[in-house]
């Protein structure tokens, strides 16, 4: 057998972490991962934040980010050692032998420059190629990647092409200097479903064309399995299981990797459209101050209490809007909002304490959404003392209620929200809006900064929270598992209007209008071939192209 | 207490020491404040340690309450300026719209006067009391606090948390005071530091040219004044106040670095 293009064996990467408070330590972030990669061949890296996979894809190029050490094992890339190669030895292999895309291509481009100065940057500073030479090159990659009108798209600014062109823009980057590896760190996971299929159609097909080995860095399995050979699945540092793409996806042996695949599978009953209904949106149009175009057009939407509407669309659709204009904070031009029988005044000033009371709000990034400087405590507390007058003993009885509900133990009152995790900050603000009584919950994407497993465990307990509780939800996603796992009616909505909507067995059953076939067709699935089947038969062009 | 760093350390000492000269400053001082005890500008000595001024009085005794004076005027001026400056910034970033226009256009106006002019020329027509100094200092001084604070509080307004109050239907004076201040206190703290040290400056400016703290109290602008003509033969008397003030700067900044070092630790800024 030829030589492998990229061997480690024995990684081991360690860091210093400063706890607030304490004395610095070492922690072991990857600890004995080995593996083998082919020229040609792709191998996926899968796990959750903080398994290590993005640090063992910047391995490969004997790179650690801020303050990460490369301590043991060795990497060799062809034969070579890196891992212990001098300053001069890796300058030649990074942005040469080994290249790099990253996640969010908006944040790595430089917007002052045009694409094409940028694209050929590396393959000119290495000397490898004449700038003719590598602006042919890259031309030639832009056609193969799908972008629009090849050879003038490099005299466009960055801000001038969508997020999926600019992505795979950083694809023909990483490409044009011909190297031997290429590491993708979730180079999808910032994009919308329907671009994302776009780009990782064009990125695979780039791959089988030029012949690079790579590495494929994602949280999403369903994803992995479309684009790699072999898949790595990793959890806090340590290799889980190593196999096919086949092997790992059909037969799995781990318990961890089941779960993996087991996940985003909840179905959740539909519920009869009997119960009152309790948030009537009418006929709501919206634009922001100081703009000419109406983000929300004659939106109208009911939601019955205790259930739960999902409002489904990609960025840009006026989803988290319609949010917006429901609970006050952009108040509508036209149309009516009736909430519990009565009509909401359009805007916060107008609204009684009641009002403001029975209609919370959870947020997409619980970090931000809870003061860093405020206790969980004081958080979950200040709603109880604001609206129900609640103090002393009486107060911290309900706290640890609502602790005990979104199923954290004792000891947490105490704590602020940096010494928590995603999850249970999520739960934090889950119990902070459950303080209020609410018959109304605006859910915001609350599920899509957070790892699959946790996700799928906040899923459960707003079910549960809502058998217990019977408040209702409007939950806006765009993550279309997740509207199957919650919603008893769903909202399709597409550039401010809702263009699909109804009972969740009617909208997720066929006939389809063209948006929400593109849609739900672009929901990677967890098979193999899914990718191909869906480029061959789809009917709409993506809103990214 | 944890661990200091050494820094730390020394700028608190040499902070602390100077406090408690300005406290303590007729228990300490070793002549009267306004007592003519020696000959014209005489050398360092065991009797006078940093010898005497431009009519006979104890350079150190004069230093030690010309410290007190000094201290006591620029701490009072930058309380003012911090209260009045952090709670019209926040309130312009949190209320928006006119008010803010109306408050950053005035500030600008404000501003826009070279400082020490619009001082002279307020000081010039009001009678010099300390209030009037402090209440000039502290309010000319709180349009670069104010800045300060909007520039802090605009970004922290926008937050979700932020949002999730005024959802909850919270009053302006919690999400000023519970919500934004407490994330907006370690720029402040550090800023309060730097502004100290230039009230120092501005008050001993205002002395040097005879507008501020009036003789025969002792301040350390107004020592430098008394001493100048004694620099040109060699008499140190006008040098002291300037190494004060220096060594005063040098270890307030310290101090404050320290503070600002505990407090952006996203824990409360309760631990180290």
């Amino acid at each position: 057998m030829a030589e492998a293009l990229l061997e480690i064996r024995d990684l081991k990467i360690e860091a210093t972490s400063y706890p607030p408070g304490e004395r610095p330590r070492d922690v072991v972030l990857v600890d004995g991962v080995s593996l083998t990669l082919q020229k040609g061949r792709v191998l996926g890296l899968i796990g959750e934040s903080g398994a290590g996979k993005s640090t063992i894809g910047l391995s490969a190029m004997a790179y650690g980010r801020g303050g990460v050490r490369l301590t043991g094992g060795t990497i060799r890339l062809r034969g070579d050692e890196i891992r212990t190669a001098s300053a001069a030895g890796l300058r030649a292999i990074r942005g040469q032998r080994v290249t790099y895309v990253a996640q969010s291509a908006a944040a790595a481009f430089n917007p002052a420059k045009k694409l094409m100065e940028q694209v050929i940057e590396t393959t000119l500073l290495h000397g490898l190629a004449s700038r003719t030479e590598a602006e042919a090159r890259a031309v030639a990659l832009f056609a193969k990647l799908g972008l629009p009108n090849p050879d003038t798209f490099g005299q466009r600014f960055p801000h001038q092409v969508s997020g999926g062109q600019l992505q795979r823009a950083m694809t023909a980057m990483a490409l044009c200097p011909k190297p031997d590896l290429v590491i993708f760190d979730e180079p999808t996971t910032a994009l919308d479903v329907t671009t994302q299929i776009d780009v990782l159609a064009a990125i695979k097909e780039a791959i089988r064309d030029t012949g690079v080995g790579a590495l494929y860095i994602t949280h999403d399995l369903a994803v992995v399995a479309q684009v790699s050979d072999d898949i790595m699945v990793l959890r806090h540092g340590k290799m889980v299981e190593y196999g096919s793409v086949d092997q790992i996806i059909n037969a799995p042996r781990e318990a961890y990797t089941q779960a993996l695949i087991s996940v985003r599978q909840m179905e959740h009953p539909e519920k009869p459209a009997e119960a009152p209904v309790v948030l009537s949106v009418g006929q709501v149009t919206a634009r922001y101050r100081g703009t000419h175009f109406d983000v929300l057009k004659n939106v109208s939407v009911d939601l019955r209490a205790g259930q739960t509407l999902a409002v489904v669309g990609e960025s840009g659709s006026g989803k988290s809007t319609l949010a917006r204009a429901i609970t006050g904070l952009l108040p509508p031009r036209s149309g009516t909002i009736r909430f519990a029988g009565r009509e909401l005044s359009r805007d916060l000033a107008g609204r009684s304490k009641d009002d403001l009371r029975e209609l919370q709000m959870i947020y997409q990034m619980a970090d931000v959404a809870m003061n860093p400087r405020h206790t969980v405590g004081q958080i979950i507390g200040r709603p109880l003392e604001f609206y129900f007058g609640l103090k002393g003993a009486a107060k911290q009885t309900r706290i640890q209620q609502l602790l005990d509900e979104i199923e954290m133990g004792r000891g947490f009152a105490d704590r602020y929200p940096a010494e928590l995790s995603g999850g249970q900050k999520q739960r934090v603000c889950i119990a902070r809006a459950l303080a209020a009584k609410p018959r109304l919950i605006i859910c915001d994407e609350v599920t899509s900064a957070l790892d699959p497993l946790v996700a799928d465990g906040i899923l459960k307990l707003l079910l549960d929270l809502q058998k217990v509780e019977g408040v209702a939800y409007l939950f806006i996603t765009h993550d279309l598992a997740t509207v199957k796992a919650i919603a008893d009616s769903i909202a399709v909505m597409y550039r401010g209007a809702v263009v699909r909507y109804g009972a969740k067995s009617d909208v997720l059953a066929p006939p389809y209008d063209d948006y929400t076939d593109l849609l739900l067709s672009s929901v990677p699935e967890m098979r193999l071939g899914w990718l191909e089947e869906v480029i061959a038969s789809r009917r709409m062009e993506s809103a990214g192209n | 207490m944890r661990r200091i760093p050494l820094s730390a350390l020394i700028g608190l000492v040499i902070t602390a020491a100077y406090l408690l000269a300005a406290l303590f400053a007729p228990l300490i001082a070793p002549y009267g404040m306004a007592d003519v005890v020696g000959g014209v500008w005489e050398p360092s000595s065991s009797q006078f340690w940093l010898g005497t001024d431009g009519i006979g009085r104890d350079v150190l005794t004069r230093m030690i309450y010309g410290g007190q004076t000094t201290i006591a005027v620029a701490l009072a001026a930058t309380i003012l300026s911090f209260t009045t400056g952090s709670i019209l910034g926040f309130t312009a970033a949190v209320v928006g719209g006119w008010v803010d226009q109306l408050l950053s256009r005035f500030i600008d106006l404000v501003m826009a006067i070279p400082t020490l002019i619009f001082a002279l020329v307020v000081l010039s027509v009001m009678p010099v009391t300390m209030l009037t100094l402090i209440l000039v200092m502290g309010l000319l001084d709180s349009t670069r606090v104010f800045r300060l604070a909007r520039a802090v509080a605009v970004d922290i307004a926008v937050m979700d948390y932020v949002e999730a109050a005024r959802l909850r239907g919270e009053r302006r004076g919690w999400i000023i005071f519970r919500e934004i201040l407490p994330n907006a206190l370690s720029p402040l703290v550090a800023e309060m530091g730097m502004r100290f040290i230039f009230q120092v400056l501005f008050i001993s400016t205002l002395s040097f040219l005879g507008l501020g703290v009036q003789p025969p109290l002792a301040d350390w602008g107004g020592i430098v004044k008394e001493n100048k003509d004694g620099i040109v033969y060699g008499i140190p008397a006008a040098l002291y106040p300037a190494i004060a003030i220096a060594t005063l700067a040098i270890s307030v900044n310290l101090v404050a670095d320290w503070i600002l070092n505990r407090t952006t630790s996203l824990k409360g800024g309760r631990n180290g």
